[in-house]
């Protein structure tokens, strides 16, 4: 477990250094990452993978919330850091290599999946953003 | 706001096209790109201006009868410092801390500005990511080391490739079949145990992943071309990706 989340915090981290994230919030992507695959990894084993996914977006948005206020930046920068680690990237890829091996079936399988995670990922972020703004206005 | 303060028409229709362009170009929202480009619009005298955002075109209007103004974007990347500093320039712009010819000129500058990462230091934080990825997913340390050589390689030959040819597809698959070869010969020669789980990781860096779930999202607010065109994009990638690995595979078994 502790493997996996510093692991998931150099890897969000350093994802963002490729999308030329500014140097001073690089340790927050991390952190956002690492907190995102934190709740997905604790989800995962009880429920499908796509719910975990979800609750996971919701924590990852909440969080970037909360520092795009804080350090006063957009909050793509932080969100887009924190669900570098939970993008279905790897099963996009596996589909599409199994589509060309002739496995049509794991092939549209796993290509459904990935398709209902981003799904679940928009939504949560959506969904956190929508949230956020209930709050503000509930404050008011 | 008067004209004098501000510039004429076609200034601030230049001023909000080219802010727009930019935060387009470095991977910002498409609603996002709208608001930030109607909202500049209204701080600088035109509260009805309307703006159209797809990944490839840009198309705003101030009035009635001023001709709406097209915009076309040819490359895009991902560069959030550009978009944070647009959005800073254009919060600025409307609570009146600078002048419209200040944004001007610091939009410019930013439009100039080079990646602040050297390359190198992107290929590290490549490879760094794709050792990383291999463990997340469930790969032991004797996979993350060969998969963080290979996506740093992988990683390093689609960014000279891209500069080279200019088509990205071509740029991905050559890379992507590279990572296949490199990892199978890695496992062949006793470095690594499983080629599947090298692979994985080593193409993260390359994936569409957030593509796939901005299209997603863009397609829920609404924006239906820009998630359509931002889908074949990523579906276009992942094709790119997934041959190139599989011709590897098809070679070797």
């Amino acid at each position: 477990m502790i493997v996996q989340l510093i692991t998931s915090f150099i890897a969000s981290a350093t994802f963002c250094i490729l999308f030329n994230t500014p140097k001073r919030m690089l340790f927050q992507c991390g952190l956002a990452g690492m907190l995102g695959w934190m709740v997905f990894l604790l989800l995962d084993p009880e429920w499908k993978s796509v719910v975990a996914t979800f609750f996971a977006t919701v924590v990852v948005g909440a969080v970037s919330q909360i520092f795009a206020r804080s350090f006063k930046t957009p909050v793509i920068i932080f969100s887009v850091g924190g669900i570098i680690p939970l993008v279905p990237g790897g099963l996009a890829y596996d589909a599409m290599r199994r589509f060309i091996e002739d496995d049509y079936n794991t092939a549209l399988e796993a290509a459904v999946q990935a398709f209902l995670l981003s799904g679940a990922i928009a939504t949560g972020l959506v969904l956190s953003e929508v949230l956020g703004q209930m709050f503000r206005r509930g404050r008011k | 706001m008067n004209n004098a303060e501000s510039g004429t028409t076609y200034e601030i229709i230049d001023l909000c096209l080219l802010a727009g362009k930019i935060m387009l170009q470095n991977g910002a929202e498409t609603y996002r790109v709208e608001d930030t480009m109607t909202r500049m619009a209204a701080s600088l005298g035109f509260p009805g201006a309307h703006s159209y955002v797809t990944p490839t075109v840009i198309l705003f209007t101030t009035s009635r009868t001023e001709q709406p103004k097209l915009f076309r974007i040819a490359e895009r990347t991902t560069d959030l410092q550009k978009v944070a500093e647009v959005n800073d320039i254009s919060r600025r712009l409307s609570q009146r801390q600078i002048t419209s010819a200040q944004a001007r000129e610091r939009l410019a500058q930013v439009d100039d500005a080079a990646h602040a990462y050297p390359v190198w230091l992107q290929i590290m934080a490549a490879a760094m990511a794709g050792g990383c990825f291999t463990m997340m997913f469930k790969g032991g340390f004797q996979d993350a080391l060969p998969a963080l050589l290979v996506s740093g390689l992988g990683y390093a030959s689609a960014t000279y490739l891209q500069r080279l040819v200019q088509i990205k597809f071509f740029a991905e698959l050559t890379a992507s079949f590279l990572i296949g070869l490199l990892a199978y010969l890695f496992v062949q020669a006793g470095i690594g145990k499983e080629t599947d789980k090298i692979i994985i990781g080593s193409v993260m860096p390359l994936v569409p992943g957030l593509l796939i779930t901005n299209a997603v999202r863009d397609l829920m607010a609404g924006h239906l071309i820009s998630g359509l065109s931002k889908g074949a994009e990523a579906f276009l990638t992942a094709f790119a990706i997934g041959t190139g690995i599989g011709l590897v595979l098809s070679f070797v078994s």
